[in-house]
């Protein structure tokens, strides 16, 4: 390390953050060491990003104190944290697209009247060589893919001198090979004397990155042990507090016949570019098809597509035989198409109504919920969304609660109540458990499966690959708009679809 | 950043009081003024409350005033709740009022008086419907601007209503002369009656005022409006379009005919404004000529009424009777105190300022407790490099 002092240790010590009426973190200790990677894991509300925003300077501790190299600091703001050496890769970037990754670093800088990119895109170019990132400092954000904006992420807080970098579920957006890369890189970091603290939720790449993992619930810290005792069951009961099942019981597929079928496809993305090329896919009644792929290689206007939201160019979609390619949503909907949308706050839920209120999405418009042909029965709706919360164990303190203030996993629980209380006929649920803590993700799991037992259809579209092979039959992957190829899940590997959600065909791999 | 306690307490007393504080708010702010003005701070504030509510008469002046505020701001409800911001009301209350009084004066005498008030009321309120639904149908299918569309069409309003005052309509009586724009007058028969309280002949509060029954009319509209908004299927997918529009879309809700159905709604209960103001207190349809020579203003103030009554139709009842209050005080304080006419205006801008952002601040600092409260909410940290165009 040239540029930076080192950080030989980093402790946080009965660190507390209160917000009114609630103990966001509670007397935590917390500490890193030069040349470690150190993961933090816990569920949503755990209290992670609360410790680590307090880390880079967002937050102040109400009680405790930060002590760099055993001397007390106090980080009053990300200035005086990148000051003291710390840097943070937010999951989601903050790059502006339309200026070059020197400009973006540049942006950064503590202002000076002189703005030498030159100067700046060599320094950069130094350091990516160190540490082998492959960025070129000149090209403009926009034509970067995902993996590659993260690594100027990176390289930027490198520059800035970072001894400590925080990672905010950095592999939440890559494919296996760009975290296998990631991890190259994050080793030559930690080689050099540098230190990593690495938020995920994902086990497995915990268990293989680190050196040291704490885990935190419900604002505590349960432990900090090292990686080389930790063991996935193990790491999943502290983080929810009972033991998590991880491998499914699934009977053998019950396939019954055609139940979706679509025929080339081609549909523009917002951006207004073809999203989707000429695509065909069939589904059969209780299967679940995974959909792979790298978010924005089209699976969103898939879904969109099916569920009757984004106009098509060309191609037609049946549904039991019938030709559904020009009904409406709601036409749709009635003929058993249920959507469980990636968005779940803008699509699936509107935030300022109530928990009842989302429940009645779908059909506030006919019996059991309307009396009288014009009035909204309340008692009977709040009958049915008490029956849903009961059977699908979401927490809620009442039916009336706004939705906003939900959990993300209770909230999906209540977009799946609602999408599976008409016993549809083809379910897509689109990233179903995205943000969604551990616990729910389990459940979530279950009832998919048991909406495959009795019959349904359902095209599971996620980024999570240990999500895609614990509960598809088949498993379909897209690449820049086209369906890159289909398989019978016990035919293929992790690594062999990751090749593919990159580019390569299915005959390649 | 206070202390904790300090916080949760300042928190609780500004649930309880906003519009107390608000209005305390803005009072402080407009002292400066009258002190600068040299007037007596007390005398004023005591004339313009006794002017507003100090006597009989004052308080029947007040809810005279508040009965088309009251109207127009039911309408509001209903439009800013389905997200479209409808600064129509003005042109809308014209409209109402021109068909209103057309009815009127066409059918008066040739069919049972109250017939003739029903037929009158339903006219005003469709062609205020219409006028409004006219914006909504420009937004939905054409993108247009409502708060454009709107003040425009106001605009249309006062001149078509200027010009049928000065030709078609014109009080026949008043042809040739050097004539004020005005209509005749309706027949008595078909004039609201004054309404009272008490039953003792003679001993009823508000006997001898311009009370009219346009304030009962509106109460039961707000009744009407609330039930809708929040009891029907209708008012439900009103409001979802309101909040989220995509989130409808995905629902199968017909985004763009909610948009409309919103606006006509509003236009509808503004068209009754009018129709009830020529119907209980003017008796004909009259106007200096200048855009709020009929309406005094009644369709903007009551877009502030429906904020401050919370976007919810029984809130505007008593927000209605505060601005009425306020546009009567002033004269009193006026007169009392003897500041510049544009002095009260200023006030009760100042008010309306305070009142409408002391809304604003109670939302965000709700908003801001309850996702401090729930740590679990997904809170996005920065807006995403990419945001998605929200289709329509």
């Amino acid at each position: 390390m040239t540029n930076t002092q080192r950080i030989e240790t980093l402790e946080m010590r009965g660190i507390v953050k209160r917000f009114p009426g609630v103990l966001a973190v509670d007397h935590l200790d917390f500490d890193v060491r030069a040349g470690e990677i150190h993961a933090l894991l816990g569920e949503n509300g755990a209290g992670k990003s609360t410790l680590m925003k307090m880390l880079y300077g967002l937050y102040q501790p109400d009680e405790g104190s930060i002590l760099i190299n055993e001397r007390a600091t106090r980080i009053r703001s990300p200035q005086d944290a990148i000051q003291q050496g710390i840097g943070m890769v937010h999951q989601h970037f903050m790059l502006v697209p339309s200026l070059t990754v020197a400009e973006n670093t540049a942006l950064g800088m503590p202002s000076r009247w002189q703005l030498n990119l030159r100067q700046i895109a060599r320094g950069l170019s130094e350091l990516s060589e160190r540490y082998n990132l492959k960025v070129n400092p000149n090209l403009p954000i926009w034509q970067l893919s995902v993996g590659e904006q993260q690594r100027v992420e990176i390289l930027r807080a490198l520059y800035r001198g970072a001894a400590l970098l925080i990672l905010d579920e950095p592999t939440a957006v890559l494919t296996p090979q760009e975290v296998d890369d990631l991890f190259v890189i994050l080793h030559r970091m930690i080689d050099d004397g540098r230190s990593i603290i690495f938020i995920s939720h994902k086990l497995h790449e915990v268990l293989s990155i680190s050196q040291r993992v704490t885990v935190l619930r419900s604002g505590r810290r349960v432990d900090t042990i090292p990686t080389s005792q930790a063991t996935k069951p193990l790491l999943a009961e502290m983080m929810v507090g009972r033991p998590v099942v991880f491998e499914y019981q699934r009977n053998a597929a019950q396939q019954s016949g055609e139940r979706l079928r679509m025929e080339r496809i081609s549909a523009l993305s917002d951006r207004g570019e073809l999203g989707l090329k000429e695509v065909s896919l069939t589904l059969y009644g209780g299967e679940i098809v995974g959909l792979a792929g790298v978010s924005g290689n089209g699976q969103s206007e898939l879904a969109q597509v099916i569920a009757g939201l984004r106009a098509i160019k060309g191609g037609s979609i049946w549904l039991d035989g019938v030709d559904m390619t020009t009904h409406t949503p709601r036409q749709r909907h009635t003929a058993g198409v249920s959507y469980v949308p990636e968005e779940r706050m803008v699509d699936g839920a509107i935030k300022e109504f109530t928990v009842a209120e989302n429940y009645i999405l779908q059909d506030h418009g006919h019996a059991p919920y309307v009396r009288a042909g014009v009035l909204l029965n309340h008692t009977a709706i709040r009958q049915a969304c008490e029956q849903a919360i009961h059977k699908y164990e979401i927490k809620t303190p009442t039916t009336d609660t706004p939705i906003k203030s939900l959990s993300g996993g209770n909230i999906q629980k209540l977009i799946l109540a609602r999408e599976l209380a008409g016993s549809p006929r083809l379910l897509i649920a689109a990233q179903p458990t995205r943000g969604v803590d551990v616990g729910a993700t389990e459940y979530i799991h279950r009832r998919l499966l048991e909406e495959r037992a009795k019959g349904t259809a359902i095209l599971l579209i996620s980024e999570d690959l240990d999500e895609i092979f614990a509960l598809s039959d088949r498993i379909a992957v897209m690449y820049e708009g086209r369906i890159v190829g289909v398989m019978p899940r016990e035919s293929v590997t992790v690594r062999q679809i990751g090749q593919m959600m990159a580019g390569a065909t299915a005959d390649a791999v | 950043m206070p202390r904790p306690h300090a916080r949760a307490w300042f928190d609780r007393l500004f649930d309880l009081f906003p519009p107390a504080i608000s209005l305390f708010a803005a009072l402080a702010v407009a002292s400066i003024l009258l002190i600068a003005l040299n007037a007596n701070v007390t005398d004023a504030y005591v004339a313009l409350i006794t002017g507003a509510f100090g006597t009989e008469n004052a308080t029947a002046e007040t809810l005279v005033k508040a009965i088309p505020v009251l109207f127009v701001g039911i309408g509001i409800c209903v439009a800013f709740r389905a997200n479209v911001i409808n600064i129509g009301g003005e042109g809308q209350m014209i409209a109402g009022a021109v068909a209103g009084v057309a009815v009127a004066l066409g059918f008066g005498g040739q069919m049972a008086p109250f017939m003739v008030v029903i037929l009158s009321l339903v006219a005003g309120f469709i062609a205020g419907a219409l006028y409004g639904g006219l914006a909504g149908f420009l937004k939905a299918y054409f993108n247009v601007n409502e708060i454009l569309s709107t003040i425009m069409l106001n605009q249309v309003a006062v001149q078509m209503m200027n010009f049928l005052l000065n030709g078609p309509l014109l009080d026949p009586t008043e042809a040739g002369t050097n004539h004020i724009p005005k209509t005749a007058r309706i027949l008595a028969e078909i004039q609201l009656p004054r309404l009272t309280i008490g039953w003792t002949e003679g001993m009823e509060l508000f006997a001898r005022t311009r009370l009219h029954y346009g304030l009962l009319i509106a109460v039961l509209l707000a009744v009407v409006m609330y039930v809708l908004l929040w009891h029907t299927p209708l008012g439900y997918r009103i409001r979802a379009v309101g909040f989220n529009e995509r989130a409808s879309r995905y629902a199968g809700i017909p985004v763009r005919r909610q948009v409309v159905l919103a606006m006509f709604l509003a236009g509808g209960c503004a068209g009754l404004a009018g129709v009830v103001q020529v119907l209980g207190l003017q008796y004909r349809l009259q106007t200096d000529g200048s855009p709020a020579g009929f309406t005094a203003n009644a369709g903007f103030n009551g877009i502030v009424a429906a904020l401050f009554g919370g976007l919810n139709p029984f809130g505007a009842i008593p927000a209605s009777i505060f601005f009425g209050g306020l546009l009567v005080g002033a004269q009193n304080m006026q007169r009392d105190i003897g500041v510049p006419a544009s002095l009260i205006t200023a006030v009760n801008g100042i008010i309306v300022v305070f009142a409408v952002s002391s809304q604003v601040f109670v939302r965000r600092r709700r908003q801001r407790r309850l996702q401090a409260e729930s740590p679990v909410i997904a809170k996005p940290e920065v807006v995403e490099v990419a945001p998605r165009k929200v289709e329509a």
